[in-house]
């Protein structure tokens, strides 16, 4: 059984390494815009330089990208200080640039100096809310409970977000916690007053907020740094170097630029980058853009590959595990149960938890995916096994044919069908699930898929979402056919009959 | 002590078995000799199924011994089981398998030849008055009464001692029930083997065998001919059962002997 996910996580492995191998600059970025603008600027610098790099954009979230940089499946990623202090080193709470450091040195982590600009968290308002109710000041906004407050989830929980707003400015605001796009809709259709922004946001200006001062300064100062691995000054010094000429060239109205670029007029991040780079240093040029059917085919394969180990493995351990439960009662009810706990951890949960066994990439993916897949087969094949009628069983027992033997001739073929919609239902949860591989560098068809959403853009959402509906469709019919091959004629309904009442 | 060659087919001795529901069966005494047909009679509930299955192994008795020719009857002796041929009300044929794959299993099984299967096949099939083309059906395109005799063809596959019945023409129409009556105790008499037969029915018991087992409850009743029960009833209970079949001929004087 272990064997079976053993092999899977080895043939994923092996995928991955051949291009691991020959990279000498491994980049992460997080899941916006900016970081994989910044991202692609690092890519993009290292391959000047001589090095060969590769860009693992919009991995996730900051510790998706931490634990990656810990376990070295990415050797630098942009990150902001104010996010390092509060978020990673938040039990040490490390005061000021030089105990930030020292507290990342002793993690064997290092940051480069301040890229030029800060992108820091602020309170945006309503433009006509705000010279409606005279706010200017965040701590104008402690008379004004009648504001409406909608943050994003990760502000609401972060230890350098409401948390902190509310404890420096004693708000009475009872906040919702949304996601990012989805409050910004909000604001624009006015169904909130107030959210939480990025400084250097394209979209303030056209969504007309005011932001709020930090008069009491709740919220750190979040320069932009490159985040990097200590290692890497000895591997790779050259690329080093050339990453830290980006240190102070970047301003904040420079980065909102290329951000809107990226963002509001959905130019190519590495197209983005690569001018930048042309200005300021005069080198880099935007590696040849694929077309849309290389894009498509590419992940196609990898989305492929994704549903085919986990499904494959899913299947290898969950027939045996399902015999057992079948012929063990009471071991049957501990497996049934364990198994669904499982299923219940949230998918995007059950993928974080992942990282730090597996790491980044289509490994913890194809982990998540197997434990997913595994309850419904497990289950139909306990489900199958069982529901065999009492007297045919004790038949195949009384002809004196042995257990295995059993199994084999009687059993399994009986419970088939159940059997194979359980692995139905396991490969088209497998398919949509796939889609959340992106979230941590498996790529396949949720790429797109995200980074249509982060932009808005329903052309890149299609490019994901359409073959991923036509390869459901296709493993649909696949069964079909995998149902003629493997289903006794014997127990396949007839057209005349109700489907079913020949079980 | 008998040696196996000459121990009685069948040999219960002071066996008692629970069983899940609540009810049980025993203390149970019962010898049936090599070559006699037996039938098992009583209501529903009295215990005849756990009979047969006691002597299959299929239910472990709590007390007492279970012998098969000699050789006392464990839960998993598959090699012994083989020896035994079993027959269930409906047939229990298994549905993924073709007529023909049901009578075979157990022979393929055993990676018996592939002509040797096929000249037991079409013996059996002579034997029980079934076509040659029924092998190639499903157990859903039979009729009640050819699955049955699918069933008994799969049971006497492997040229078994024992054939043990359990309500085999439970579920069939009168007509066909009558028909395959007839065709079974022509079984019996051209094979010779040792049958118990289990049913309600008591004319169905009487037509096809000599000797009849009462249970009651899960004991013995009575154990004897139609007329010992009829004129000897061991106690009310019998006469009550016997009774009941009121409308029954006593069979004719030439036909007991």
């Amino acid at each position: 059984m272990r064997g079976g996910l053993g092999i899977a996580v080895a043939i994923v492995a092996a995928a991955a390494g051949s291009a691991a191998r020959a990279a000498e600059v491994r980049v992460g970025s997080k899941a916006f815009t900016e970081s994989i603008v910044l991202g692609e600027m690092a890519a993009q610098l290292a391959r000047a330089a001589g090095a060969t790099a590769l860009h693992r954009r919009a991995l996730g979230g900051t510790r998706v990208l931490w634990e990656a940089l810990r376990r070295g499946d990415v050797d630098v990623y942009p990150d902001y200080t104010g996010t390092l202090a509060r978020e990673i080193l938040s039990s040490e709470a490390p005061a000021g640039p030089d105990a930030l450091r020292a507290a990342l040195a002793a993690r064997g982590i290092l940051i480069s100096g301040s890229l030029g600009f800060e992108d820091g968290y602020a309170v945006g308002v309503r433009r006509e809310v705000a010279e409606r109710l005279g706010l200017a000041r965040i701590s104008d906004l402690a008379r004004h409970p009648e504001v409406r407050i909608g943050f994003t989830n990760e502000f609401m929980d972060r230890a350098d977000g409401w948390p902190a707003l509310r404890a420096r400015y004693g708000l009475p605001h009872q906040p919702r916690g949304l996601d990012h796009d989805v409050a910004y809709r909000a604001v624009g259709a006015g169904a909130l007053d107030a959210t939480d922004v990025y400084t250097t946001d394209p979209e303030l200006r056209r969504l007309n907020l005011v932001l709020l001062e930090d008069d009491r300064h709740a919220f750190p100062s979040y320069d932009a740094v490159l985040v990097y691995r200590a290692d890497l000054a000895r591997r790779a010094p050259e690329a080093l170097a050339a990453l830290r000429r980006l240190e102070g060239r970047i301003s904040v109205t420079r980065m909102t630029e290329l951000n809107a670029r990226a963002q509001l007029d959905r130019e190519a991040p590495e197209a983005v980058a690569a001018s930048f780079l042309t200005e300021t240093f005069g080198i880099g040029s935007p590696p040849p853009a694929e077309g849309v059917a290389a894009r498509v085919l590419a992940r196609t394969r990898e989305h492929l590959a994704l549903v085919a180990v986990s499904l494959l493995a899913a299947i290898a351990c969950a027939l045996p595990l399902g015999v057992l439960a079948a012929r063990r009662p009471a071991v049957g009810r501990v497996l049934l149960g364990t198994v669904g706990v499982a299923q219940t951890v949230p998918a995007l949960a059950l993928l974080v938890l992942m990282i730090p066994l597996l790491g980044i990439g289509a490994a913890p993916a194809v982990g998540a995916l197997f434990l997913y897949a595994l309850l419904p087969i497990v289950r139909n094949v306990y489900a199958g096994l069982t529901g065999i009628p009492a007297e045919l069983r004790d038949t195949a027992r009384a002809l004196g044919i042995p257990p295995r033997a059993r199994l084999r001739r009687v059993e399994l073929p009986l419970a088939s069908p159940a059997i194979l919609a359980g692995i139905r239902t396991a490969a088209v949860i497998t398919v949509g699930g796939a889609t959340l591989g992106a979230l941590v560098g498996a790529g396949g068809y949720g790429q797109p898929i995200l980074a249509g959403v982060r932009l808005a853009s329903v052309p890149l959402i299609l490019e994901g979402a359409v073959p991923a509906a036509l390869l459901a469709l296709a493993v649909d019919g696949a069964f079909g056919l995998v149902e003629r091959a493997v289903v006794s004629p014997g127990l396949r309904p007839r057209p005349h009959q109700r489907p079913g009442t020949s079980r | 002590m008998t040696t196996a060659a000459e121990a009685p087919a069948i040999e219960l001795r002071g066996v008692t078995a629970r069983l899940g529901g609540g009810a049980g069966v025993g203390p149970l005494d019962l010898e049936v000799a090599r070559g006699e047909t037996v039938a098992v009679i009583g209501e529903s509930g009295a215990g005849k199924s756990t009979l047969l299955r006691l002597v299959l192994g299929l239910v472990a008795p709590d007390a007492g011994t279970v012998r098969f020719e000699g050789v006392a009857v464990r839960a998993d002796d598959d090699a012994l089981r083989r020896r035994i041929g079993y027959v269930v009300q409906g047939g229990a044929l298994f549905p993924h398998l073709t007529a023909g794959e049901n009578a075979t299993l157990v022979a393929r099984h055993l990676r018996w030849d592939g002509e040797r299967i096929a000249r037991r096949l079409s013996e059996l099939l002579r034997l029980v008055r079934l076509p040659e083309g029924i092998v190639d059906r499903y157990p859903r395109e039979l009729s009640g009464g050819q699955a049955q005799r699918v069933s008994l063809v799969r049971a006497l596959f492997l040229d078994p001692g024992a054939l043990l019945l359990d309500e085999p023409l439970g579920a069939l129409d009168p007509l066909t029930r009558a028909l395959l009556q007839q065709d079974l105790r022509g079984v019996f008499a051209e094979l010779g083997k040792t049958v118990v037969l289990v049913t309600h029915d008591l004319a169905e018991a009487s037509f096809l065998a000599r000797r009849l087992v009462l249970l009651r409850e899960g004991a013995i009743a009575q154990i004897g001919t139609l007329e010992d029960l009829a004129r000897r009833p061991a106690g009310p209970f019998v006469s009550r059962f016997v009774g009941a079949h009121r409308s029954l001929q006593l069979p004719e004087p030439e036909a007991r002997s």
